[in-house]
């Protein structure tokens, strides 16, 4: 483990937003570390072991919530899933109530998705376990960006000075948000790319460059992150229909031929086939997006790792 | 019974006095005010280095009672007032049932009758169950001493319905106070739209939701030559749709919150749903044009819009939380931290915008301390220092967006009606 270990003390992961550039490189570091455990016979390792590791999800979810699973049984860990909508959730009861009883469980971490952002805050305000946001609301889903984010420095060797485009409903993209705070605060120029009425209001304070044009934003791109058109959120589709955006946002083989060689094509999955990319591309040379999946464990086994050491409340 | 207030700083601007005064209260009404007086009486206060004002006057606050008095009731609504020296209060009517029917405004009567610490005024609402569809019987609701309409909560979106109601208020010599949202805009959302609600992941409520609706209440109201009152300004566009009503003579005035001129949206990056109001906390810039409007009179008055909320509805997510803040307690040492201790306003235009100010504008005898009026009369300093925490509300919510905050300024003793009916501990 590097020496940057001491440094991280809070006891939740709830955004990129409030994490230092060191921060976020620590935990990149620290996944480094835990990659090569899913290469081994013996997938497992005791980190966590005899810790208790909740998955809360208000959100339906198999991706996200099978890889929480998965780096936490590495890890050695005891995980229990919660699917909200078939527990007392239903009943009325609270975030709060919901996790301090967890937590009299003496589980040790809840990994928490739900629809309302700032759920995550809400529940690491009221309880003194750790918290992991798998994703709140259009908020954060700070997991998934540093594993875009690792993904994107393995394969180009840094993130400083790359650029970076993101394409689709930014406005209700937690995924978005959250890939901001960590490619700027690590030095990407980031450019977010939609039609305007999916571009939040202000986000140029970021530090984002607003473009409506994917072509004009492929051509200097290292990367580029395409998100998936959400059908099952509230959407103020631009759109008539998604052949439409397809035509005209979809990311396909002709698109990255005008961009630069080599282009890194990620995608937070799942895919919309022909919607938002094209099968060529996303099953293509440019496609990372198998990859994203696997570093997923080791992201979220480091981030696991970590909280679990951490002790700072919000 | 007489009370002597001696060495007060007096702070009087119906009778442009700023200056120091010794205050004669006797059998409930203002004797007199001079500068020195040797009468002998049965309570003397020593009001050295404390400033002497007529009792605030509040003209926007939910008590919550008939309806929800697990949130507050009459009691303990102006019980709480009176710490924070407030006297008079118009209580909105948006309670269940709401105030909407001669039947309901006695229900409140008897409960204010009954109950209540200080003067509560009633408003009625302008439509049947505030809807917006039937025009309630204003003709009833005067009869019985409602003094102002308002569907607070909402704004009435049918045009022609508007109208008929400022034209019929006119009539029967009624305020109508309006809350100005079109719902169509505001759309749901949750937070001021701008940079904190887009990396918040917050429904944004846009500007124009409030400010169009001014614009048009006020025009409906030139229309009917009927005063309006336009309540929580919130943002600099609406204040320039108000300063250029006045400048054309158009009857209107306006009120702004203590959380209004205080906060800003920077303060909801915590998902503190303590913050989260309707209309919302704005940028910087909407702040320091509402202290300037204060201070140039086109908002004539501060009112606190105290909207006491129960734990289970404000401990949720921040989409689901209700809105709004408490105010009667923190009101008056807000106004001191922010507009006082800033030089923005002085002490005279400080009791004008709330006490006297509230008084003209509702047509009320109160707010000053002329002599033969009723004794209500707040003695503050204005210069001690205090925390603002849970533990200490009278009020029955503890939702207030200055929790934590430390504040400048509290009420010593509140005098109503010639009988001290609050001391400091």
């Amino acid at each position: 483990m590097s020496e940057n270990k001491a440094a991280w003390i809070k006891k939740d992961l709830l955004g990129l937003y409030e994490l230092s550039p060191n921060e976020i490189t620590l935990i990149l570091d620290t996944a480094d570390s835990f990659k090569e455990i899913s290469t081994r016979e013996i997938k497992k390792v005791p980190a966590l072991r005899g810790k208790t590791v909740v998955n809360l999800f208000y959100e339906p979810s198999t991706r996200t919530r099978v890889s929480f699973e998965v780096a936490a049984k590495r890890l050695s860990a005891d995980v229990i899933n919660i699917a909200a909508q078939e527990s007392s959730v239903k009943k009325g009861e609270t975030i709060i109530d919901t996790g301090t009883n967890i937590q009299a469980l003496k589980a040790d971490i809840i990994v928490i998705r739900h629809n309302s952002s700032g759920a995550a805050a809400l529940l690491a305000r009221h309880i003194d376990i750790s918290v992991v946001n798998a994703g709140d609301g259009w908020h954060e889903h700070p997991t998934q960006a540093l594993l875009d984010i690792f993904t994107l420095r393995e394969k180009l060797g840094k993130i400083k000075g790359l650029n970076v485009v993101i394409v689709g409903d930014i406005s209700h993209s937690r995924v978005a948000r959250s890939n901001i705070w960590g490619l700027t605060k690590l030095g990407a120029k980031v450019t977010v790319c939609a039609p305007q009425i999916l571009i939040p209001v202000d986000i140029e304070k970021t530090g984002a460059r607003v473009c409506h044009d994917i072509d004009e934003a492929l051509k200097s791109a290292d990367a580029v992150n395409v998100l998936r058109m959400q059908f099952e959120r509230d959407l103020k589709n631009a759109f008539p229909n998604q052949h439409e955006y397809f035509k005209k946002f979809g990311i396909t083989k002709e698109r990255l031929e005008k961009a630069k060689k080599g282009i890194v094509v990620m995608h937070p999955g799942p895919l919309n086939r022909g919607i938002e990319i094209s099968s060529e591309v996303a099953d293509g040379a440019n496609s990372v997006i198998l990859e994203q999946v696997t570093n997923g464990i080791a992201v979220r086994m480091a981030v696991l790792f970590l909280v679990s050491q951490g002790k700072e409340k919000p | 019974m007489k009370i002597l207030i001696k060495n007060g700083h007096v702070v009087d601007p119906a009778n442009k006095i700023d200056d120091t005064r010794d205050i004669l209260i006797d059998n409930e009404k203002v004797s007199q005010v001079a500068k020195a007086i040797d009468i002998k009486a049965d309570k003397v206060i020593d009001a050295k280095d404390k400033i002497v004002m007529p009792g605030l006057i509040d003209m926007h606050v939910h008590l919550r009672e008939p309806g929800r008095e697990d949130e507050e009731t009459v009691f303990s609504g102006t019980k709480a007032a009176l710490k924070g020296g407030i006297t008079s209060a118009l209580a909105m009517p948006n309670t269940n049932p709401i105030i909407d029917s001669a039947e309901h405004v006695k229900l409140l009567k008897t409960i204010i009758d009954k109950t209540s610490q200080a003067n509560v005024y009633i408003a009625g609402a302008i439509t049947i169950g505030e809807l917006g569809k039937e025009l309630t019987d204003l003709n009833a609701l005067k009869k019985d001493e409602v003094i102002a309409i308002t569907d607070d909560g909402s704004s009435v979106d049918d045009e022609q319905i508007m109208l008929a109601a400022l034209k019929n208020a006119k009539k029967n010599n009624l305020l109508v106070i309006c809350h100005c949202e079109d719902k169509t805009l505001s759309n749901n959302g949750v937070a001021n739209a701008g940079y904190i609600s887009t990396i918040l992941g917050l429904r944004g409520i846009s500007k124009e939701a409030e400010f169009k609706r001014i614009e048009r209440d006020i025009e409906l109201a030139a229309k009917a030559d009927a005063p309006i009152h336009i309540t929580h300004v919130s943002c600099q566009e609406s204040v320039e749709i108000i300063a250029k009503a006045k400048k054309k003579g158009i009857k209107v005035t306006a009120d702004v919150t203590p959380h209004h001129f205080a906060l800003d949206e920077e303060a909801l990056v915590t998902y503190d749903t303590n913050l989260k109001m309707n209309p919302p906390l704005r940028t910087k810039q909407d702040v320091k044009a509402l202290k300037e409007a204060l201070k140039n009179g086109t908002i004539d008055c501060i009112a606190s819009d105290h909207a006491p909320h129960s734990k289970p509805e404000k401990e949720v997510e921040f989409d689901s939380a209700s809105f709004g803040t408490t105010g009667l307690e923190t009101s008056l040492a807000v106004a001191i931290t922010e507009l006082i201790q800033t030089k923005i306003l002085n002490w005279s235009q400080l009791v004008e915008k709330m006490s006297h100010a509230p008084a003209e504008i509702l047509g009320i005898d109160r707010g000053t301390l002329s002599v033969g009026k009723d004794a209500d009369i707040v003695i503050i300093d204005p210069n001690k220092e205090w925390l603002v925490k849970e533990e200490d509300f009278l009020s029955q919510s503890h939702n207030s967006a200055f929790l934590g905050k430390k504040l400048k300024g509290v009420v010593e003793y509140t005098i109503l009606n010639g009988k001290i009916v609050y001391t400091r501990k």
